[in-house]
């Protein structure tokens, strides 16, 4: 029973993460329609600025974490203008080539800079805390708490101020949001800048507990693309409940069926899922 | 309308590459070089199955590295470790990628553009997973050593490169005849129809399943069948070769010389392959190099260097059939794509010719 409620335990963990960058990935697909390959070097990045301001510039944790939001988020609007605005029109094959090509760019040019090392990144704190027989890691708690925070605020943010609801409607009614004087280009860049700010608290997050190296991105992505085909394409709810979905299977299956095959368990999954409701779990209809 | 226009699809324009193909081993300055003549030419075969399923038929399959990756492990685990001969594995290593492509296509070909991208992506990641978990079968991450070299003919023996080198260009005109006589029939037309446009294609009575199921199980053929090639050269492969760079190199080969075109796959796999060559120290960081000419192929080529080419053509043939028979209007400058061309002035010379689709405007 332990053992159940500490997998449990870490499968919140994971979901947390998860759901944060889906989040993130959902959120640009809702607006753009594009489904950003080059989210997972956002990711990285996040987790190599962080790992640079604690690490070698010896700053503290959250002033890493800060700097890390801020500087991915930038990156993301910079890919946004340079790169998906330029493509809006084109074939829907040539803006995943050119996400796939940032993806490979960011992480060759990491890689050129660190090294494929892995490296560690200290965690704010490294009490542990007992509770009811269970084991818990103060950057777990830390990691559950932020990532609830975060959804929250963006909730807050999307419902309740102006600039939230005007992505909100674009992503209902690209159209109609026109119509009613929504400035496309400054709701794309809100949302690749709140998407590159949420992947890289995430990954500042999880890299105490992961390692931080050039392809940490991949899974984490393939993940996240699992968990908004889940929860449909472009919905922020689906995000969250595919992410914890995904959190729990995969620490469940991890510790019960096989170590080794974990990683795979996401992808069966989708394959599963997908062969019965090719639409996802959540959508209604196909996009 | 090809005949007139595609000079890189023109038999003798074919002819002469090929000469030239023959004759570069007796000019290469070294062994070296005609190996790596090989090697291009053997991901060029399985570029163009890329070209098929997403060329003509317009669905970006991302698993397409894990599906040579199944023909190389095909041929390496029938051979080192079942003592096959290297011909029966080699087609074994087609029935596998057949087979595959059969059971992946049927399930991930219900979905649409970035579902089915998505989809085949997670599916060339659980290929690779496999190769390098599953110990028993593809040995795990030691890879496999001793694989055997296709058997020779007399005094004709594959181990050493020459006789390589000529086996894979023999296997690459085949490739590319292949894809010719498809582009140029009903089913070729019939996969472009359905790039351009799957409701439209349905509604002239495409059944589109049967049509995308069947290009994608073309395409991991010649994966497949690349790939045990590549086992067959190369004699030692690991699970890397299922790693997903694989697939972005053949994308990258295939935007570069032009997507949806004959020659595109081997223009772009040999300009690639050569640049790589000239400058090692890139091989690493290459990606700091592709990534970003992808992303401007992309932006601002996207047809890449033989559909570029076959633009420039039609545009300047259409400009001087217009400036002789007047009276005619100038077709779209825009619209000078392989399958949008003006077909008001070429279907009539040649009604076999792809310009015969004039509501591909639409």
């Amino acid at each position: 029973m332990d053992a159940l409620l500490q997998q449990l335990l870490n499968g919140l963990t994971l979901g947390s993460i998860y759901g944060l960058v889906a989040l993130g990935l959902t959120l640009v697909y809702g607006i753009l329609h594009v489904p950003n390959f080059a989210h997972g070097a956002l990711y990285m990045i996040g987790a190599y600025v962080a790992y640079y301001v604690a690490g070698e510039l010896g700053a503290s944790y959250w002033l890493a974490m800060i700097a890390a939001a801020i500087i991915v988020a930038a990156l993301a609007v910079a890919c946004e203008r340079l790169v998906f605005h330029p493509l809006r029109h084109a074939p829907p094959i040539h803006d995943k080539i050119a996400a796939i090509g940032l993806l490979l760019f960011f992480e060759a040019v990491v890689q050129m800079y660190w090294g494929a090392d892995f490296r560690r990144l200290e965690a704010p704190s490294s009490s542990i805390f007992y509770f009811a027989g269970l084991t818990l890691p103060a950057q777990r708690v830390l990691i559950i708490v932020a990532a609830f925070a975060l959804m929250g605020a963006l909730h807050l943010y999307l419902k309740k101020t102006l600039a939230g609801s005007t992505i909100i409607a674009m992503a209902q009614n690209r159209e109609g949001a026109f119509l009613v004087g929504i400035n496309a280009n400054r709701v794309a860049m809100m949302t690749f800048a709140i998407s590159g700010a949420l992947a890289a608290v995430a990954s500042t997050l999880f890299a105490p507990i992961n390692l931080v190296y050039p392809a940490m991105g991949h899974l984490v992505l393939l993940k996240a693309f699992v968990i908004i085909i889940l929860g449909g394409m472009g919905s922020i709810p689906g995000a969250i409940v595919g992410g914890l979905i995904i959190g729990f299977a995969e620490a469940l299956g991890g510790f019960y069926i096989s170590g080794d095959y974990k990683d795979i368990i996401a992808f069966a999954l989708l394959v599963a899922i997908l062969s019965i409701k090719p639409t996802g779990l959540f959508s209604q209809g196909v996009r | 309308m090809t005949r007139v226009l595609n000079a890189f699809n023109h038999p003798a324009t074919l002819l002469v590459l090929l000469g030239l193909a023959i004759g570069f081993p007796f000019v290469a300055g070294n062994e070296y070089q005609v190996y790596v003549m090989a090697l291009a030419f053997v991901w060029a075969i399985a570029v163009y199955g890329l070209n098929i399923i997403t060329g003509y038929c317009g669905q970006l399959n991302l698993a397409h590295g894990g599906f040579f990756a199944i023909g190389a492990y095909a041929v390496a685990i029938l051979t080192a470790d079942h003592g096959w001969n290297f011909w029966a594995a080699f087609a074994m290593a087609g029935v596998f990628g057949a087979l595959f492509g059969l059971i992946v296509g049927a399930v991930s070909l219900r979905l649409k553009e970035h579902y089915f991208a998505i989809f085949t992506l997670c599916v060339g990641f659980i290929i690779y997973m496999l190769l390098d978990k599953w110990e028993a079968l593809t040995h795990g991450p030691l890879g496999i050593i001793s694989i055997a070299p296709p058997d020779g003919f007399g005094v004709v023996d594959f181990t050493q490169t020459r006789p390589f080198y000529y086996l894979v260009l023999g296997c690459l005109c085949a490739a590319v005849f292949f894809t010719r006589r498809l582009s140029n029939s009903l089913l070729g037309r019939t996969f472009r129809a359905i790039r351009i446009s799957d409701d439209l294609a349905q509604s002239l009575g495409i059944n589109l399943m049967r049509n995308k199921i069947l290009a994608f199980v073309i395409s991991t053929v010649y994966a497949a069948l690349a790939g045990g090639l590549y086992s067959g050269v190369v004699r030692f492969i690991g699970p890397d070769i299922g790693n997903f760079m694989h697939t972005f190199d053949m994308i990258a080969y295939l935007l570069v010389g032009g997507i949806g075109t004959l020659m595109g796959p081997v223009i772009g796999t040999l300009i690639i392959t050569w640049l790589t060559q000239a400058v090692q120290s890139l091989e690493e960081y290459r990606m700091i190099v592709f990534g970003p000419l992808l992303v401007v192929l992309v932006i601002f080529f996207p047809k890449g260097i033989a559909g570029s080419f076959q633009a420039w053509r039609a545009r300047r043939n259409a400009t001087a059939r217009v400036s002789n028979e007047t009276g005619r209007t100038p077709p779209s400058q825009a619209d000078t794509s392989e399958t949008a061309q003006p077909s008001a002035t070429t279907s009539a010379s040649a009604p076999t010719g792809h310009g015969t689709r004039g509501h591909s405007n639409a």
